[in-house]
């Protein structure tokens, strides 16, 4: 946790020298640009790396000078609709991780771990399996259909009963939730063994095998999620300070809550429509940036959106990496990334509310 | 209710051993149609004639090859997922500390499908299982150890385990090729199908040495669920009575899960539903056993029954119940 003067709200006129404040907003700001740097080398490095490397000078040539290449064709045709695909989930799942600290005031909230992902994904595979649809767009409103009833029911058994709702009750309560979910998808698949084969490395959690047309068809509902996400930094600050303190300041407490829903459910569905269920990158990133630009949200947020797709293609091209010339899916490598980081998440820190 | 007989006195409890009673009738009620109906029926008296060797061939082939050893598996497994996950509810003092969610079970199928991966035969595999399940139980409370094992830490590195295996038990499986790959997935969704003698007998050895030492267990682990402290002010070598605890319900989960795969939520709703029926004030040995062989023998039933001719999974009938279950347990209560 950060030292108390940190943690006092920004821009409400409390920062001691004014001249430290604004210096410290220019260096968050600079490190915004550095993210946004970083984030661009990692894209590079997931449009070149992979079953057939190529060099860097051809990942330039593609874009500066489109020719008719082997090399080129991957380039235009698989990797660079994989990195969209990757940049808009990696984003969604960090900013709805977030929303979903900040929201429910729980260190452990993570769209994975809280079950929503695998209710979008039930929602998902009800729309392929059952009602036969396969145009993104159109199945990517099971998707916010299931992510909005996992987290409905998730928080209400969360928070019900006479403890209220701790850090780790919601936790369990998720888990419980995400695997009766995932057991209903299995049960789908069985009785489909078409849907299965198109969907299992989907259910792993994989970028693979999503053309452009996927990445274009969902890209409208993912921008619409980040934008009402991003906007929700200043009251999700006040909110912080607790309802009643929220109120008397001047926002509309109900009207924020539901906005954070939506935005969570809109981030969630489609970027489980697009990835499948991905666990742990909610949940490490928004820590690890809270851990250096402490806790407001207006900085926590936009952070969030550029670190999350850092670590989920550098997952990704990993995974194309260590096992060429397969690939792990990406849904693998996050866990095996993101658990040991909770498991000590576990050990160290007091799980106190946020 | 206090029975003296000589020196010796023992308390009963009336209502925990009705309820007992019943619930030993309906496994066996269970039992009786599970073996007798199906695609091929046998009437109840040659049931009875099959199994001791004088029936028809048929249907002692039926009886005695497919369907007893089926349902006998499924009465043992249940009956020591539902003994593990009370041990392990007793020990977190949380109803939701079932082996399912804190990686033991993930674990032993890593084992598992490691096995099947280097080509073992079922011994084999059911090795893997049960080892995979130990070493995960060591790990995770390594792990969790910090000055003492606290119920919610245990918990959150159980957890966190839990999805790590499950990512490395889905690289196994892309990684396998496909014909391992199609056994170790059908073993992963944990299922009763094709269970012969060669699976039950195991699992009762273990039943015999482990129930009566969880049954040793079952009063000091009450004592401890008072707190540490006031355990030991009563006499109760409190780390002594965990290890034994913790191995015990390990070696059950992971026995179970080598006869029948991992099979989820058995383990977690069996002993809060048999607390629920004899109202006892915290989860019972005993009683957990006979509502695990209930749950998954029912459980069973449904998956053959249900969807016929298509078989589900009993893992995922067994989910669909303990998530029913769940939100009950929820929204009523604490903890």
């Amino acid at each position: 946790m950060r030292p108390a003067e940190q943690i006092s709200p920004p821009g409400a006129g409390t920062a001691p020298a004014p001249a430290r404040a604004g210096g410290r907003r220019a260096a968050l700001a600079a490190g915004l640009v550095v993210a946004a740097g970083v984030l661009v080398l990692v894209a590079m490095a997931s449009i070149a790396l992979g079953a057939r490397s190529m060099p860097w000078s051809a990942v330039l040539d593609a874009f500066l000078a489109p020719g008719g290449g082997a090399d080129h064709t991957v380039i235009r045709e698989v990797r660079v609709p994989r990195t969209l695909l990757g940049l808009g989930v990696g984003a969604a799942l960090g900013l709805a991780g977030a929303l979903m600290q900040s929201l429910t005031r729980n260190p452990l909230a993570d769209p994975g771990l809280l079950g929503v992902n695998e209710g979008a994904a039930l929602g998902v595979t009800l729309a392929l399996g059952v009602f036969g649809l396969s145009d993104p767009a159109v199945y990517v409103w099971f998707a916010f259909a299931g992510a909005a009833v996992a987290s409905v029911v998730v928080y209400a058994l969360g928070s019900a009963g006479r403890s209220g709702g701790g850090p780790v009750r919601l936790a369990l309560a998720g888990i419980a939730v995400g695997m009766v979910f995932t057991a209903a998808c299995s049960a789908i698949l069985r009785l489909d063994a078409q849907t299965f084969d198109r969907m299992r490395f989907w259910l792993a959690g994989s970028l693979a095998g999503q053309g452009a047309d996927t990445a274009a068809r969902l890209a409208p509902f993912l921008v619409a999620g980040l934008v009402l996400g991003l906007l929700l930094g200043r009251p999700l600050n006040t909110l912080a300070l607790g309802d009643d303190a929220g109120r008397s300041l001047g926002v509309a407490v109900t009207r924020t809550r539901a906005l954070t829903a939506v935005a969570v459910t809109l981030l969630c569905g489609s970027a489980t429509a697009a990835a499948g269920p991905l666990w742990f990158v909610g949940l490490a990133v928004p820590h690890a940036v809270r851990a250096v630009v402490g806790p407001d949200q207006r900085w926590v947020l936009p952070y969030s959106v550029l670190v999350a797709p850092v670590l989920l293609l550098g997952a990704d091209v990993a995974g194309r990496l260590i096992a060429r010339p397969g690939e792990v899916q990406v849904g693998i490598m996050c866990a095996v990334i993101g658990a040991p980081v909770f498991i000590l998440m576990a050990r160290r820190r007091r799980l106190a509310a946020l | 209710m206090t029975v003296r007989v000589g020196p010796w006195s023992v308390r009963l409890a009336p209502r925990a051993l009705l309820t007992g009673v019943l619930l030993l009738l309906v496994a066996c009620a269970v039992a009786v149609v599970a073996i007798s109906t199906g695609e091929f029926t046998v009437p109840v008296p040659d049931v009875l004639a099959a199994l001791f060797g004088e029936g028809t061939p048929v249907a002692e082939l039926i009886v005695g090859k497919l369907r007893a050893p089926r349902v006998v598996t499924g009465l043992l497994v249940g009956a020591a997922f539902g003994v593990s996950g009370a041990i392990f509810q007793s020990l977190t003092r949380n109803p939701l500390g079932s082996p399912d969610f804190i990686g033991f079970t993930a674990g032993a199928s890593t084992g598992g499908i490691i096995a099947v991966v280097a080509g073992g035969s079922a011994m084999a595999v059911a090795g893997g299982a049960l080892t995979g399940c130990v070493i995960t139980a060591l790990l995770v409370y390594g792990m969790a150890f910090r000055r003492g094992v606290q119920g919610y830490r245990l918990v959150l590195v159980g957890i966190g385990a839990n999805a790590l295996l499950l990512a490395v038990n889905s690289y196994l499986l892309t990684r396998a090729n496909i014909n391992d790959a199609a056994t170790a997935g059908a073993w992963l969704t944990g299922s009763l199908g094709g269970r012969g003698w060669e699976h039950a007998i195991p699992v009762a050895l273990a039943l015999a040495v482990l129930l009566p030492v969880g049954a040793s267990l079952a009063r000091p682990l009450r004592m401890i669920e008072m707190g540490d402290d006031a355990a030991r002010s009563m006499g109760i070598g409190v780390e002594r009575v965990r290890a034994a605890a913790v191995v015990t319900g390990v070696l059950l989960c992971g026995v179970a899960v080598a006869a029948a795969g991992p099979v989820v939520f058995v383990a977690l709703a069996a002993p809060q539903l048999a607390r629920r029926l004899t109202r006892s004030p915290g989860v019972t040995l005993a009683s957990s056993a006979l509502m695990g062989a209930v749950l998954l023998t029912v459980s069973d039933l449904a998956a053959q029954r249900v969807l016929a001719p298509t078989q589900l999974p009993v893992g995922v009938v067994t989910a669909a119940i303990g998530g029913t279950y769940l939100a009950l347990l929820l929204r009523k209560d604490r903890y």
